[in-house]
């Protein structure tokens, strides 16, 4: 185990070195020019080379990465160029916020998906199970701002229930965490639902049931418990799945974390930070498939560690 | 070998067309998407107006788009363009998107993952820890930022797409081709000298199709989606050219008093992804050589 988990740990490092070389060269060679942002539209030559020299712009490809993981290996992720402040600091302060909404969005999904796929595995083959299982199809076919503006305009402009935007109180959490919730809903629905059916065969709830439990016992005590079992390791692939999508809802909903703040960078050709954010997102991916396949032998022991 | 010809003699499987077919929802998948297809080829027959034509009677006296119903069946933008006629049009920047996008995709995806999974050695272990890196990848972050540098057109949208949806197909077709090049009619055809090229070609590839097909048609889907995200952010598909993303971006701002204009658009986004995952998820059941031995 101490020898998997050593080989896992180091593979993810490398995996993060390779993203941060990629994410580097290719921020390196784009036609956009961070330096005319900075200095604007009517900076003299002089200016703008200035400043290039200044941020070490000028220097070859090898060496401006060289410095940049230098400095990361001492916790410096470099300065913003627009904000003049270090990035590092910048994606402390967004990063709760996000994990926050992280955190409420998988709690959200596991909620809506789990419930639907133990109730349609219970009534398969019916009307219900079959809508339900339209319904999560629609949920993984929808792109996220669509959800996210749609719930937007029903609960917080016509019916006023939520604030529009913003961040602060709970309330101002559930429209977000709800666009997250009911678009990795379907999956979990889907997933519970063949587990839940397999599970209700086994044996052990025959036997639950040949001890005269109440049926609502039986699903509940016995055959739920066991068929989430091996729907957790999902979550770990989720995290990665709510970082790439983090951007948009977090944009719509005016969610001050460090995907508005990529969204901004990106806009202002602001590379540090579009790196940063890169590679904590990046960071998270690999954790949490990292997370996922630990967790998996745990959960089932008949899957060995190699 | 006995159970090889055993098998050929038992009765023989329903096609997968005739497996397909019984269906409900593979057949309202696949009538979604012919009515799609067939709106977005007959697009200039059927659209009631020119899609950049801003009409003078399109807006109300205060500059206002029209509602749906009345003379504008869906009513009109900003602009005071005939959104039916720019949904229409839509379609086709979508589904060229899909199509081309989606389809290169599957070229790279199948070739990293093909050579990989044949080849084996450093060839392998290099592709595939590169995938593995590319699965490490923020997608939308890094189809953003490509898009948002490179002064978007349809063909640079579809190619940045490309670049980031090909991963999932190299990761399928490899642990495929892993399996078939370890199976006995493989080894036979290289006793029999069969040339490297003619057992990939024409032994491991058609064995491939199954997988391919499926992963093309669900491709599509997250491919349409990821192109509205994109076009919705203003890094996709540019405006005047409609397409479903970028007429919720143009409109976004007016989004609380004339709701119809991101509610069509974005109802057309979910009905062509889910048409194509209905389709893709029934091909996956009927044709995935995995599930079919229980059939």
């Amino acid at each position: 185990m101490a020898g998997y988990m050593l080989r896992r740990l180091v593979q993810a490092a490398l995996i993060l070195l390779g993203v941060s070389l990629i994410t580097f060269f290719l921020l390196y060679v784009l036609p956009a020019d961070p330096v005319r942002q900075i200095a604007g539209r009517s900076a003299t030559p002089q200016t703008v080379a200035n400043i290039r020299a200044q941020l070490g712009l000028d220097q070859p490809f090898i060496v401006q990465y060289g410095r940049y993981m230098a400095g990361l290996l001492q916790g410096d992720m470099g300065r913003s160029y627009l904000q003049k402040t270090d990035v590092a600091t910048l994606i402390a302060a967004r990063l709760p916020a996000s994990l926050l909404l992280m955190a409420a969005g998988i709690g959200a999904e596991l909620v809506i998906g789990l419930t639907m796929g133990v109730i349609a595995a219970l009534w398969r083959g019916r009307a219900v199970d079959s809508g339900l299982m339209m319904t999560s199809f629609v949920t993984v076919s929808a792109p996220q701002f669509v959800v996210a503006l749609l719930l937007l305009y029903l609960f917080a402009v016509k019916l006023g229930w939520f604030p529009i935007g913003g961040y602060g109180t709970p309330a101002h959490l559930v429209l977000p965490a709800l666009t997250l919730g009911i678009l990795g809903s379907g999956w979990y629905a889907r997933m519970m639902r063949s587990s839940m059916i397999e599970v209700l065969r086994a044996d052990f709830i025959r036997t639950a049931r040949a001890k005269g439990l109440t049926r609502r016992r039986v699903i509940l005590r016995h055959a739920m418990p066991n068929a989430i079992l091996p729907i957790i390791a999902m979550i770990g692939i989720d995290i990665g799945i709510f970082m790439g999508g983090i951007v948009i809802v977090e944009g719509v909903f005016g969610w001050p974390g460090i995907g508005q703040l990529a969204w901004q960078a990106i806009q202002r050709v602001d590379i540090p930070i579009i790196m940063g954010v890169t590679l904590v997102s990046a960071c998270a991916i690999v954790l949490g498939n990292l997370l996922a396949d630990l967790i998996t032998p745990l959960i089932n022991p008949r899957i060995r560690i190699r | 070998m006995s159970d090889t010809t055993m098998k050929s003699i038992a009765r023989r499987p329903d096609s997968a067309w005739v497996r397909l077919r019984r269906r409900k929802m593979a057949l309202v998948g696949m009538a979604l998407v012919i009515l799609i297809f067939g709106a977005s080829i007959l697009a200039p027959w059927i659209a009631p107006y020119d899609p950049f034509e801003q009409h003078f009677d399109g807006l109300t006296l205060f500059g206002e788009p029209l509602p749906p119903g009345g003379e504008y069946l869906l009513g009109t933008d900003l602009l005071g363009r005939d959104l039916f006629s720019r949904l229409l049009y839509g379609a086709r920047t979508s589904l060229i998107i899909g199509v081309v996008a989606n389809g290169i995709a599957l070229i790279i995806g199948t070739v990293v993952g093909l050579t990989a999974g044949f080849f084996q050695g450093w060839i392998g272990a290099v592709l595939m820890r590169f995938t593995d890196l590319m699965m490490a990848f923020p997608a939308l972050l890094l189809a953003i930022c490509l898009a948002a540098v490179f002064q978007p057109s349809l063909w640079i949208v579809a190619f940045v797409i490309a670049m980031v949806n090909w991963v999932q197909t190299a990761r399928v077709i490899y642990t495929e081709t892993t399996a078939l090049t370890a199976r006995d009619f493989i080894a036979a055809e290289r006793t029999l000298g069969a040339s490297t090229a003619r057992i990939l070609f024409k032994h491991i590839l058609p064995h491939l199709v199954p997988t391919i097909i499926v992963w093309g048609t669900l491709g599509i889907s997250t491919t349409v989606l990821l192109e509205a995200t994109l076009s919705y952010l203003g890094v996709g598909v540019q405006p005047p050219t409609p397409s479903w993303g970028n007429i919720i971006f143009e409109n976004q701002t007016y989004f609380q008093a004339a709701p119809w204009l991101v509610f069509f658009p974005g109802a057309a986004i979910v009905v062509l992804a889910l048409a194509f995952n209905l389709v893709g998820d029934a091909l996956r059941d009927v044709l995935d050589p995995t599930l079919r031995g229980s059939d």
